[in-house]
């Protein structure tokens, strides 16, 4: 480990703090920023998000090795962590700091990709279904209801199991096509009642269509739980790909992600634990922190609040 | 005389109520005409059929529960906008006829700017730039005369006042230069002092604009002051309709009466009431039963049998040209059953 590791390391650090300061002072000149503020966890969640989405960007900057590198398979198997090997290594010599920081690439990149596609598909069945009413609402509620009822987990299984080798992409849209079923649901509740509204009334009577009055009018005002939610979503969806790497079908091998990380450490975990404890750490602190983030931008955004 | 800009015949709005205890006749056979340039007052109390009969114009009545009879008619131009295709109509709405809500702390979009919204109409209708769309924007803003067009332009609605907002719903309506302005309420929701000015201006601006207006009030005052006829309505119909003079110096019908009794008068001295501000007794009827007969005799000091059992067509109460004054009231038949004078 070089002084240019190091070096890196504090610049990710300054970034990220950066970022929160710059968060703060955005935040400072409006209501619903500064309740966001008043959140004790506010803080400290943006810092975490910043860091790793940081060291995610500038990967080939911070890793002081290459993630799938064995360096020597001999003599640095499941080195213990050192001012050499911040993290240590694992079974085959690769560096754990190194995997660490590609891996969060893939699951940060994983789950906001995913719960990109989640929130587009259930904001636009949410919107349909709450706008038009009658038998469209009736038609996507029901295929929610049904969505809902199947464990995700299970449906994800069967999915990977018809293929062989899944690759990323078609990970990535397997699990957002089978996440947005509550956003809709969210979407559809907030739809009906901002339909309702005045303004809504006075955009139809200009002239605006239908796509024009719902993409314009009515989604820019449902967006607060929307956001909220997907906030939290991205939470669940790391979990989930982790879980599906950890029963080794989720990311394929040797693409480090943090859920196939643990896998592989796990069956080391007497003798090298550092190979499944930094992973498991790193998805705590992420979907901790993306948890509170999301809690105060919750109670930032809650309508209810504003008059506070 | 010249072709009606705008021709409503026998318009029958009708509501499905939700525990199935009936139709709502919300509207039940209104009819009207608005001359182009004209500004029309369309009188009632709340709960009459106003806001319905000019929601019905521009087909914004929710569907269901509400619906518009077959064999009502409104045309507008020599086009019957109940037939129109959906995008002949988005096509007319905001551009030809063009609407001003009751409530201006509610009835803009608050994540938007107010230039944005002002210049909607004219991006939906004519494919405004964004360049082009504000600085229309901007010149709407000092028509409707907000000072600091060009910084207000980029304020969201909850920067501005009441007064202002209302001045910014006017600013919408009107960027395509409709012909007609269906104006509902437009005063209500805002201070006297502040009413009086945008009255004002919507009368200088029709008159610069030659549009027709359709001002829609429980206010007599205000139709006093910018109508040029008025429609009283009462329990979805059409009880008196006159020029405004005419309705004011000779108002037939006892509601229409009622309504001017009601109405505190600053010339009379504090000695000479007897008693407490007039009041027309009883309210209005569920929509969902309406009295047999005339629809306001429970009310009527005048009504007798007849009343009760025959509804009155629209007469016709022979004043200036045939059709300038009708009223539906039987009293018209039988004046001596008018009680107290006359």
């Amino acid at each position: 480990m070089s002084v240019w590791t190091w070096l890196a390391l504090a610049g990710a650090v300054a970034v990220a703090l950066l970022a929160v300061e710059e968060a703060q002072r955005a935040a400072r000149t409006s209501g619903a920023g500064r309740r966001f503020l008043r959140h004790p966890t506010a803080a400290p969640g943006v810092f975490i998000l910043a860091f790793f989405a940081t060291i995610a960007v500038a990967a080939p900057l911070v890793a002081p090795y290459e993630p799938s590198r064995q360096l020597d398979i001999v003599h640095l198997q499941n080195h213990a962590p050192s001012l050499r090997f911040l993290l240590g290594t694992d079974l085959y010599s690769r560096d754990v700091w190194s995997r660490l920081i590609y891996g969060a690439r893939v699951s940060l990149g994983i789950g906001t990709l995913a719960v990109l596609i989640a929130v587009t598909v259930g904001a636009g069945v949410g919107a349909i279904a709450g706008y038009f009413r009658r038998w469209a609402d009736a038609n996507l509620m029901r295929l929610v209801d049904v969505g809902l009822a199947m464990p995700r987990i299970f449906v994800l299984l069967i999915a990977v199991a018809l293929w062989e080798r899944v690759s990323l992409a078609v990970l990535v849209l397997l699990i957002g096509l089978t996440g947005w079923f509550g956003t809709s649901r969210l979407v559809r509740a907030e739809v009906l009642s901002v339909r309702e509204r005045e303004f809504v009334a006075a955009a139809r009577a200009l002239g605006a269509g239908p796509a024009r009055v719902i993409f314009r009018h009515v989604l820019p005002n449902a967006s607060a739980p929307v956001i909220v939610s997907a906030a939290l979503g991205i939470g669940n969806v790391m979990l989930l790909e982790a879980g599906l790497s950890f029963l080794g079908l989720g990311v394929p091998s040797p693409a480090p992600s943090w859920g196939s990380m643990i896998f592989d450490g796990s069956q080391l975990i007497a003798a090298a634990p550092w190979t499944a404890i930094f992973p498991g750490v790193a998805i705590a602190l992420v979907v901790m922190a993306l948890n509170a983030v999301a809690d105060a931008l919750r109670d930032a955004l809650d309508p209810r609040k504003e008059a506070a | 005389m010249t072709e009606p800009l705008l021709r409503v015949r026998d318009l029958k709005t009708y509501f499905v109520t939700e525990q199935g205890s009936g139709t709502a006749r919300a509207v039940d056979g209104v009819s009207f005409e608005l001359y182009p340039g004209e500004t029309l007052g369309l009188v009632g109390e709340s709960g009459c059929g106003k806001t319905v009969t000019s929601l019905s114009i521009l087909r914004l009545i929710p569907e269901p529960p509400g619906h518009i009879r077959p064999g009502s008619f409104i045309e507008f131009e020599g086009r019957n906008l109940l037939t129109v295709a959906p995008n002949e109509l988005r096509a007319i709405r905001g551009n030809q006829i063009a609407m001003i809500f009751q409530e201006p702390m509610t009835s803009l979009n608050p994540v938007f700017t107010v230039g944005y919204q002002i210049a909607e109409a004219a991006i939906v209708h004519q494919g405004l730039s964004r360049r082009a769309a504000r600085n229309r924007a901007i010149a709407m803003l000092k028509l409707v005369g907000i000072p600091d067009a060009d910084e207000r332009v980029d304020h969201y609605p909850h920067q501005m006042s009441g007064g202002m907002r209302q001045r910014v719903m006017i600013a919408m309506a009107l960027v395509c230069h409709p012909k007609l302005l269906i104006a509902d309420e437009p005063t209500t929701a805002l201070d006297v002092t502040i009413q009086a000015q945008i009255l004002e201006l919507l009368e200088a601006l029709q008159a610069e604009l030659g549009m027709a207006i359709m001002l829609i009030t429980h206010d007599l005052g205000v139709v006093a002051g910018t109508a040029d006829r008025v429609v009283v309505m009462y329990a979805g119909q059409v009880v008196e309709q006159a020029p405004t003079t005419e309705l004011f110096a000779r108002p037939l019908h006892p509601y229409t009466e009622g309504l001017m009794a009601s109405v505190p008068r600053i010339d009379t001295r504090v000695s000479q009431v007897r008693g407490r501000l007039h009041s027309i007794p009883g309210q209005v009827p569920a929509a969902t039963a309406w009295p047999p007969g005339c629809r306001f005799h429970p009310r009527c000091p005048h009504a007798w049998d007849r009343c009760a059992q025959e509804e009155p067509p629209l007469l016709d109460a022979g004043a200036g040209e045939p059709g300038a004054h009708t009223v539906r009231c039987w009293l018209l038949t039988e004046p001596q059953r008018r009680k107290g004078g006359a």
